[in-house]
């Protein structure tokens, strides 16, 4: 009989829903009792809506526990470890019996995520248990060249999760032609789009992969050092990349001659961000690892040919790292039997917004949005309905709900307006204002232009003021023609990504939801019914009952009225906050 | 753009006296690295929680880099400051999901608990309040994060609450209310 054991995920999720008390409430029912158990460690399983997750493992299988609070903690340490009886209604996930969450699972493929949720990623040796640093020790083994190796990527046909989509191989190529002495290779872990959070969650729970993919791509170019450049807002996984990288050392995965290869010598550096979405443009990103202004730089010369300090320098983000490792160990056949003709593999989506389940979920290329948001996540919050999702953060746009039948590839995405960007999908239901949405992207990126690019710099103010007065039931007649006007001359005359991208979300939500700005501007109405100075809340004195509720909720006490008596607002105080319509059990209060 | 951070000066502020030598350990560290300027004010700020005038002149004189370089990389990183913060900062994550989930409504509900303004510390120095784009905690949305610590699934009174329990342990007096 093998000891049972008992994993507690604590990536940052599951930590900011409460899983470190949990962790700490077994581990001092451990010390107490007489339990026979192992307690472990793991990451994000992704599985972000019922966080925080337990998993116990004994000598029937697996058994994941969702929503573990300390008593839940405690129940199942009673119950499932001492007596040996699963708690069945809190299980989330078994392949013993039928889970409510079953659909999330089904239909999603793990390669990126592999190991995420399965291991300890502070200990090397888990890795390694799962076929980790083999695909290196192969290499190592069978003296494959770098060009087979590069060969093996372009074949998967592997394209730049980052959201560029550029066929990673072939990258790979360029800077491998290069015969400069010193080459570089960078990973790309400033993850700035706004919803978007699978990068944290590789470098959380499987730091290895990461590095191991990066050791495979510096071998392939030919490269002596590299760079990870992590979001200083990733506190968890700059620490847990540390303890990674000083491991890889210690066994000599990372320094001279590395893995036995006479003169590979290769090691890795973080550099912590500080703090600008540009930064994740590759060459803005390179001048903030040389110490400047993260600003972008002009193309050509490209990276592969004058990167970082001018030496030819490689970039790829943290997903496409993750996957080469597999890669290299399955074939390149495996890995590009899934997926459609031109985007092949898997992609991981950050399910957030208005989803039942949100969290991360890693899918075939080729499956339907509208099967992502009902399938896998479940539908949408409170049964609302499903209104059109973001893809691609500030530099992607919106696919309402009647094109959910796009199906997820690099091609179909962008033929919709939309890119595929980094995979954050937020979903939005029928009160998600799409005006507001775009004035939201446009605040962000405004703020987070560079201010390298007249157009960029003050195009981006322009449109934000625009949409601001829209918003505001200010709005004239030609400002939509004049948003659009702007966002062609953004695109046209900016250097980088961010102000190539930036009007996207105007321009697809003018595209597919016309009927909304006009509305703002012409009837000066809301239809979503969020922007504040368009509203007015009143209560129907039909339906009032005196209850008194909606007055003790009021912050700003701009509701009057005794109790069985009808209650009024004094609409010169109302902030419009909505606590009162959320309140109300008996819909006696309306907006308008 | 991003320089529009930097808020015009109406009132001198008198620089809190901080003792330069703790710098003198990473300034060894990183004196003769290339690309050292970003590390060095992070380290700066990392003892003081801001960058204080003096630090700057003590790296120009002990360091290649000059003043004009390092203010224009201090002013062009949402994560440097140039001026002091309270001793708790709590960020207010404003990415899309949590814009979605109306994280607006935290920060009004925090403005009014502080009595201070988005980006402000409050008079006694305890607090300050920021907005951050995405702390990638978006299915827990809305969410903040107070040192090391993420709060998910707020709304305007359970982050009121998690304040005033910080409160209490910061200043070991409960507060009114």
């Amino acid at each position: 009989m093998k000891k049972t054991k008992v994993i507690v995920g604590l990536g940052s999720c599951g930590l900011a829903a409460g899983a470190g008390k949990v962790y700490d409430k077994i581990s001092t029912i451990k010390k107490e009792s007489n339990l026979d158990f192992e307690l472990k460690k793991t990451s994000c399983i992704g599985m972000c809506f019922r966080e925080p997750l337990v998993e116990v493992i004994d000598d029937n299988g697996s058994y994941l526990y969702g929503e573990v609070d300390e008593k839940r903690a405690a129940e199942i340490l009673e119950k499932h470890i001492k007596n040996a009886e699963p708690i069945k209604e809190y299980v989330v996930k078994t392949d013993l019996f039928e889970t409510k969450d079953k659909a999330y699972f089904e239909g999603q493929v793990k390669i990126a995520l592999r190991n995420c949720g399965y291991m300890d990623p502070e200990f090397i040796e888990e890795y390694e248990e799962r076929e980790g640093y083999k695909a290196m020790k192969s290499i190592a083994a069978k003296k494959i060249t770098p060009v087979d190796v590069i060969q093996t990527v372009l074949d998967s046909g592997l394209r730049g999760r980052g959201g560029g989509g550029f066929p990673t191989g072939l990258k790979w190529r360029f800077a491998n032609n290069n015969k400069a002495k010193t080459k570089y290779i960078i990973c790309n872990a400033d993850e700035g789009d706004p919803g978007a959070f699978m990068d944290r969650s590789v470098l959380e729970g499987d730091p290895h992969s990461v590095l191991e993919g990066m050791t495979i791509g510096a071998y392939a170019i030919e490269a002596s050092d590299g760079w990870i450049y992590c979001r200083a807002e990733y506190p968890l996984a700059i620490k847990r990349l540390n303890i990674a990288i000083e491991q890889a050392r210690k066994k000599g995965y990372l320094g001279k001659n590395v893995f036995g290869i006479e003169g590979f010598n290769f090691d890795i550096h973080i550099k912590e961000g500080a703090g600008a979405f540009v930064c994740g443009e590759e060459t803005a990103l390179m001048a903030s690892i040389e110490g400047e202004r993260g600003m972008p730089r002009k193309r050509p010369p490209f990276p592969a040919e004058s990167g970082l300090w001018k030496s030819p320098t490689n970039i790829n983000n943290v997903e496409t790292f993750a996957n080469i490792p597999w890669i290299i160990n399955n074939g390149a056949a495996a890995y590009a039997k899934y997926g459609t003709a031109k985007s092949k593999g898997t992609k991981v989506f950050a399910l957030t917004g208005k989803i039942k389940n949100g969290g991360l979920v890693e899918v075939p290329m080729g499956i339907t949005i509208r099967d992502i948001v009902f399938k896998l996540g479940g539908g949408i919050q409170n049964d609302k309905k499903f209104k059109a999702v973001q893809l691609g953060g500030p530099s992607g746009g919106c696919i309402p709900e009647y094109l959910g039948d796009t199906i997820v590839d690099y091609d179909s995405v962008n033929s919709t307006g939309a890119i595929m960007g980094s995979g954050g999908m937020v979903v939005m239901d029928e009160t998600t204002c799409m005006v507001d949405m775009a004035r939201f992207f446009l605040d962000f990126t405004k703020k987070e232009s560079c201010g390298k690019c007249t157009f960029c710099r003050i195009g981006t103010q322009r449109m934000l003021e625009i949409l601001q007065r829209i918003t505001e039931g200010k709005g004239k007649n030609g400002d939509i023609e004049m948003l659009i006007d702007l966002s062609n001359q953004i695109k046209d005359s900016s250097l980088c990504g961010l102000g190539q991208t930036a009007p996207n979300p105007v321009l697809t939500t003018i595209k597919y939801f016309r009927d909304e700005y006009e509305a703002h501007i012409r009837d000066k109405k809301c239809p979503a019914k969020n922007c504040k100075p368009l509203l007015k809340y009143e209560i129907n004195p039909e339906k009032c009952t005196g209850c008194m509720v909606c007055k003790k909720v009021c912050a700003v006490s701009a509701i009057s009225g005794e109790r069985k008596q009808i209650h009024v607002i004094d609409q010169s105080l109302c902030t419009k906050c909505g606590s009162c319509f959320a309140k109300c059990k008996f819909d006696a209060i309306t907006v308008n | 753009m991003r320089i529009a951070r930097i808020k015009k000066e109406t009132v001198k502020t008198e620089d809190k006296k901080v003792d330069l030598s703790l710098m003198d350990p990473f300034i060894e560290k990183y004196k003769n690295t290339r690309g050292n300027m970003i590390p060095l004010l992070q380290h700066t700020q990392g003892l003081y929680g801001f960058i204080p005038r003096d630090a700057f002149l003590k790296l120009e004189k002990e360091t290649n880099l000059k003043l004009s370089d390092m203010y224009g990389v201090a002013s062009f990183y949402a994560q440097f400051r140039l001026k002091p913060v309270g001793k708790v900062i709590i960020k207010v994550c404003h990415g899309t999901a949590c814009h979605v989930q109306n994280a607006t409504a935290i920060t009004e509900a925090l403005e009014e608990e502080l009595k201070v303004k988005d980006g402000e510390t409050t008079k006694d120095g305890v607090f300050t309040l920021e907005s951050v784009a995405c702390l990638g905690c978006c299915s827990l949305a809305p969410v903040m994060m107070i040192g090391d610590e993420t709060f998910g699934k707020l709304s305007g009174k359970s982050a009121k609450d998690v304040i005033r329990s910080i409160r209490e342990r910061e200043m070991g007096t409960p507060c009114k209310n």
